[in-house]
C-alpha cells in the first residue's frame, strides 16, 4: 500500500479537534469523555490517521464527528460489529468504540457480550448516563429501580443492568469504570485501555444534565471512590473485581477493576492475519492454491 | 432429445444417501459426462426422507427431470414412493431381505440383492449401499476399475483395511449383477472432457475468493450455510478472514466494517436472515460502503420450509431497508454462473460504492453441476473503483468523502492514509461527512446528497448488459424466467421444439438494473409471452409490470417447495397455447 508520510511534529489537542464543535447540551458529561480521549491519544502520540473512532446512534454516539480521526457513525447498537469488522480488516489501526448505555446495553447488548468472548482488540467506551438522551429521556437498561422517565412515568420496575459485572462475567480482559467528572483519572484508564491487547471496556458515568435528574454530577461526586487509591486492590483478582463491581450506594468504585494479558486477542489468534493487515495483502489467490481448489472438485 | 441417464437414491436421513451419490457423481464426471444432482430432503438430521437424483449424459445436463432410470431405495418408504417414476428400460436395485418390492410399470427390471449372502452386514452397516453401487455400475457397463479408484479415495483416511473391505463388497455387488441382472440398453458413453463438480454455494464462495474477498462472515442458515463451510475450510489457504457471528445483524455490520477498512467483504444468508440485515443494507448505501450479500432463497415466509426451494424473496430485495438508494441485484443463472457473477458484482459495488445482492436459491445453492474448470477462473478482472490509497502531494485539497460529482461517485479513501481523516455516517451528511440533521433541516444539502447518490443509478445501468433472447426469432412462444429457472426453461424450449412448437427464452440475470426499455423492445414482437417462476404471486411478473407496464400473456408458477422440471413447463405451455388457461401451476409428481 501507500508509503506513509508521518507528521514529524508532535500531535497536540488542537490537532484532534473535529470538523464541528460538539452540539451536546451545555454541561453534558460527554464533553469530559471527549477531552479525556483526545488527551489520551495526545499523551500516547498515536497518529490520528491510524485511529478509527466508531459509534452507534445517540447523543454520545455523535462523538466521532467531534474528534479528528477516521470516524464512523453507524447504526443504533451496531458499533461493535462494525468496529470488529474494521479491526479484522486492518488490525494495524487503533479502534475506539464510543456510545451510550441504550446503544450498548439495550439494542446492542448481544454484540457487546460476543465482542468480549472474542477478545477483539477494541477499546469500548460507554458514556453511561442511565437514560436515553437523544430520544428525550426514556428509561435505559442502567436506569435505577424506581426512576421516573417519560416511558416509565410511575417509576422503573426493571432492575438495572450492571455493565461492569456483566463485562467481567462475559470474559472481557480489561474492565474499568470512569467518571466524566474525574477527567485525569479517566484519561489514565483510556490510555491503559488503548494499550491493552484485547477487548477493553470502560463504563463511564457521564451525566445527562437535561433528562436525568437522579444521577447527576453532584450525586456521583461524593460517592465515587478510585480503586487506585486502595493499595490492596489487585486487578488480576477476578473475584475481588466482581465483588467491587457489585458495590452500589454511598460508595461506588471507579478505576481499573480487572485486567488479564494472558489471552491472545482475536487478531493475534487468527493465522490469516499473521501476514499483516488484510487490507495490505494481495487480493489475488496464488495460482497453485487456486488450482488446488479446482482440483478438489475433479 | 438430450441423451441422459438418471440415478435416484433414497432413504432416511442418516442412512447414507450422500456417499453413493458422491461416488456416482465422481465416476460420471471422470468419464467426461455432464451431471446435475439435486437432493430433496427434510429438516431432520436422522429419519425423514431424502431423495438424491443424479442425472448424467454427454450433453449439457443442468436440470433433473423427474424421470429415474436406476432407483436405489435404501428403505421401504423410497420403494413405495418412487417406484412409480420408473418406466420401460429402468431398473430398481434393492435389499431383498428388508424391502418388499412394489408393483412396477411394465418393462421395469426389479433387481433384488441377497445382501447378507454377499456381505457381512454385522460388520458393515452400509453394505447394502455399497453392493448397490457395484451392481448399478455393472449394469451401466462401467468397468470396475473406476469404482475401485473412487472407493480408494473415499476411504483413504480410514486405512487400507476399510478400503479393502469396501472394494470387496462393491466387487460382490458388481459380479452378482453381471450374472443375475440385465444390463441397461444404453451403456454410458465416455468422453475426453473433464469437469469439476460443485454446488452453487461452493461456486459462490470460490467466486468471491477469486474476486478478492478478504473478509467473509455469516450466521448459519439453510440453504446458505454451504458458503460458510467452503469459506471456513479454505480460509487459511486463501488468506480470507472468516467469522461466524452472533446473528445476521452482526454479520452485515461486521462485513460493512471490514469493507470500510478497505477490503472486499461478503456475507450470505437466507430470507429470514436477510430480513435482519435490512437496516445494515441501508447503512451500506448511506455511508457508501460497498458490500455483497448473498441471499439463498428458501420457501417462506418466516422460517418457512427450511429445506425447500423457492424464488420468493425478490420483493424483499427490492424493498430491503427504508428510503431510496442505489442497489444492485443479480440472480445467477446456473451453478457455473454462481462463480462468474461474483467478480462482476464486486466490481460494480466497488465502482458505485453501494450494496450488491446475489439472489440465489436452494436449487442452485445445494444442487450440484458439472462445470468446465475453465469457468472457475481465479484471475478475473478486479476493478476497485476510485480509491485513494496514498496521500499524494503534501498539499492536497481538503478531502471530502462525499464530494458531489457528476457520476455520483466520490473517491473513497482507505482509512490509514494521512491527511484524509473524516467521518462516514449513517445519518445524512454534508460532502465532508458532517451530519446535516443538527444544523436545522438543511433542505439544500439533503437534496444535493440524495441526488448525488441516486445519480449512480445511471452509471450502474450503463455497466450492466441488457438481457437477450436465447433461441430462434419469431417463436410461437417466448418464455421469460429469472435466475435458477434458466436451465429448466432452456431444456423445455428444446423439448417444445421437438414437439413442433418453436420456443425461445428470455433469461433475466440482472434484476436491478432491469433494462426495462430493452426488455419491452424484445418482447413487443413476441407472439406469446409466458413468465415462469418458482413462487406463488408471480413476483417477477409484478416487478416487470411495475417497471415497464408490460403484462405477459401467461404465467407458470410453482410454489410447492420442489423445483420446476422441464416437462412441467412443456405441459403448461401446451395447455396455454391451447387457450385453456393463462396461469399454470404444475403439480409435483410425488412428495419427497
Ligand atoms: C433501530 C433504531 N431504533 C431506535 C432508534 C432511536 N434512537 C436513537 S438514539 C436512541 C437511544 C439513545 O440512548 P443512549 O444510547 O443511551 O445514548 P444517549 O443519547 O443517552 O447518549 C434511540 C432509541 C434508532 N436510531 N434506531
Ligand atoms: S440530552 Fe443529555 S446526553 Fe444528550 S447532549 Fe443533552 S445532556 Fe448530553
Amino acid at each position: 500500500m501507500a508509503t506513509e508520510v508521518v507528521t514529524p511534529k508532535a500531535m497536540v489537542m488542537a490537532d484532534l479537534k473535529g470538523k464541528v464543535d460538539p452540539d451536546w447540551c451545555p454541561g453534558c458529561g460527554d464533553y469530559g469523555v471527549l477531552a479525556a480521549v483526545q488527551k489520551a491519544l495526545v499523551e500516547l502520540q498515536i497518529p490520528k490517521h491510524q485511529v478509527a473512532t466508531i459509534s452507534g446512534i445517540g447523543c454520545s454516539s455523535n462523538f466521532p464527528g467531534f474528534i479528528d480521526t477516521y470516524g464512523m457513525h453507524t447504526l443504533h447498537g451496531r458499533s461493535i460489529p462494525v468496529a470488529t469488522g474494521f479491526k479484522m480488516a486492518n488490525h494495524a489501526m487503533t479502534v475506539l468504540v464510543t456510545g451510550g448505555d441504550g446503544d450498548g446495553f439495550g439494542i446492542g447488548c448481544g454484540h457487546f457480550v460476543h465482542a468480549m468472548r472474542r477478545n477483539v482488540d477494541l477499546l469500548y467506551i460507554v458514556m453511561d448516563n442511565q437514560i436515553y438522551g437523544l430520544t428525550t429521556g426514556q428509561t435505559s437498561p442502567t436506569s435505577r429501580l424506581g426512576m421516573k422517565t417519560k416511558s416509565m412515568p410511575f417509576g422503573s420496575i426493571e432492575s438495572p443492568l450492571n455493565p461492569v459485572s456483566l463485562a467481567l462475567s462475559a470474559g472481557a480482559t480489561y474492565v474499568a469504570r470512569g467518571f466524566s467528572g474525574d477527567q485525569k483519572h479517566l484519561t489514565e484508564l483510556i490510555k491503559r485501555g488503548i494499550e491493552h491487547k484485547g477487548f477493553s471496556f470502560i463504563d463511564v458515568f457521564s451525566p445527562c444534565v437535561t433528562y436525568n435528574h437522579d444521577n447527576t454530577f453532584q450525586w456521583f461526586r461524593p460517592r465515587v471512590k478510585r480503586l487506585e487509591d486502595n493499595p490492596e486492590h489487585d486487578a488480576t483478582d477476578w473475584v475481588a473485581a466482581m465483588e467491587k463491581s457489585l458495590v452500589w450506594g454511598e460508595e461506588i468504585f471507579i478505576g481499573r477493576f480487572f485486567e488479564r494479558n494472558d489471552l491472545p486477542s482475536l487478531n493475534e489468534a487468527e493465522p490469516v492475519l499473521k501476514a499483516g493487515p488484510l487490507v495490505q495483502q494481495d487480493v489475488r489467490i496464488p495460482a497453485d492454491v487456486a488450482k488446488s481448489f479446482v482440483d478438489e472438485l475433479m | 432429445m438430450r441423451q441422459s441417464f438418471s440415478v435416484g437414491i433414497g432413504g432416511a436421513a442418516g442412512q447414507g444417501v450422500a456417499t453413493p451419490g458422491d461416488i456416482f457423481a465422481k465416476i460420471f464426471s471422470r468419464r467426461g459426462l455432464h451431471l446435475n444432482a439435486y437432493n430433496a430432503y427434510q429438516s431432520i438430521i436422522r429419519g425423514g426422507h431424502t431423495f438424491l437424483t443424479i442425472r448424467t449424459g454427454p450433453d449439457k445436463i443442468a436440470t433433473i427431470d423427474g424421470k429415474i432410470d436406476l432407483l436405489i431405495p435404501l428403505n421401504q418408504d423410497t420403494m413405495d414412493r418412487h417406484l412409480g417414476l420408473l418406466g420401460v428400460g429402468a431398473a430398481c436395485l434393492y435389499n431383498a431381505e428388508t424391502i418388499k418390492p412394489g408393483t412396477p410399470a411394465e418393462g421395469v427390471q426389479m433387481c433384488p440383492i441377497p445382501v447378507s449372502k454377499l456381505a457381512d452386514i454385522s460388520k458393515n452397516k452400509v453394505a447394502q449401499n455399497t453392493l448397490a453401487i457395484g451392481a448399478g455400475l455393472s449394469m451401466m457397463g462401467v468397468g470396475f476399475a473406476a469404482l475401485e479408484e473412487v472407493l480408494t479415495e473415499q476411504f483413504r483416511r480410514k486405512g487400507q483395511a476399510v478400503i479393502d473391505e469396501n472394494v470387496s463388497i462393491a466387487r460382490a455387488g458388481y459380479d452378482y449383477a453381471s450374472q443375475n441382472f440385465k444390463p441397461f440398453a444404453w451403456p454410458l458413453p465416455m468422453t475426453e472432457n473433464r469437469y469439476a463438480v460443485l454446488s452453487g454455494n461452493a461456486a459462490m464462495a470460490m467466486g468471491g475468493a477469486a474476486a478478492g474477498v478478504k473478509f467473509y462472515c455469516a450466521y448459519p442458515m439453510s440453504p446458505s450455510t454451504g458458503v460458510l463451510h467452503w469459506m471456513a475450510e479454505h480460509a487459511r489457504k486463501a488468506q480470507i478472514m472468516v467469522r461466524q457471528v452472533e446473528d445476521e445483524i452482526g454479520v452485515i455490520n461486521m462485513a460493512i466494517g471490514a469493507a470500510h477498512a478497505g477490503v472486499r467483504s461478503m456475507c450470505a444468508t437466507s430470507g429470514g436472515g436477510f430480513a435482519l440485515m435490512s437496516e445494515g443494507l441501508g447503512l451500506s448505501a448511506q455511508a457508501e460502503i460497498p458490500v455483497v450479500v448473498i441471499d439463498c432463497q428458501r420457501a417462506g415466509p418466516s422460517t418457512g420450509v427450511p429445506t425447500k426451494t423457492e424464488q420468493g424473496d425478490l420483493w424483499q430485495m427490492l424493498g430491503a431497508a427504508f428510503g431510496d438508494y442505489p442497489r444492485v441485484i443479480a440472480a445467477p443463472l446456473d451453478i457455473g454462473d454462481c462463480f462468474t457473477l461474483m467478480a462482476e458484482m464486486f466490481n460494480i459495488t466497488d465502482r458505485f460504492q453501494c450494496p450488491g445482492i446475489v439472489l440465489c436459491d436452494l436449487l442452485l445453492s445445494e444442487g450440484r453441476l458439472s462445470v468446465d474448470p475453465e469457468v472457475l477462473n481465479f484471475n478475473p478482472t478486479i476493478d476497485r473503483g476510485e480509491l485513494i490509497t496514498s496521500n499524494g502531494t503534501a498539499d492536497h485539497e481538503p478531502y471530502k468523502r462525499y464530494k458531489i460529482t457528476e457520476s455520483g461517485v466520490s473517491p473513497r479513501v482507505i482509512p490509514g492514509v494521512p491527511g484524509h481523516t473524516h467521518t462516514v455516517s449513517s445519518d445524512e451528511h454534508d460532502e465532508d461527512g458532517v451530519l446535516i440533521s443538527d444544523e436545522y433541516t438543511n433542505t439544500t444539502k439533503r437534496r444535493a446528497m440524495m441526488e448525488k447518490r441516486m445519480r449512480k443509478v445511471q452509471g450502474i445501468e450503463a455497466s450492466v448488459p441488457p438481457p437477450e433472447i436465447v433461441g430462434p426469432a419469431n417463436a410461437d412462444v417466448t418464455l421469460i424466467g429469472w435466475g435458477s429457472t434458466y436451465a429448466v426453461i432452456d431444456e423445455a424450449c428444446e423439448l417444445l421444439r421437438e414437439a413442433g412448437i418453436t420456443a425461445n427464452h428470455l433469461p433475466i440475470r440482472w434484476l436491478v438494473p432491469l433494462h426495462g426499455d430493452a426488455i419491452v423492445k424484445l418482447l413487443k414482437n413476441a407472439k406469446k409471452t409466458i413468465i415462469v417462476e418458482n413462487n406463488f404471486s408471480g413476483q417477477f411478473a409484478r416487478y416487470l409490470r411495475s417497471e415497464t407496464s408490460f403484462v405477459a400473456d401467461g404465467h407458470i408458477r410453482k410454489y410447492d417447495g420442489e423445483p420446476l422440471f422441464p416437462h412441467h413447463i412443456v405441459n403448461a405451455v401446451k395447455e396455454q397455447l391451447a387457450g385453456n388457461t393463462t396461469l399454470s401451476v404444475p403439480v409435483h409428481e410425488i412428495n419427497v
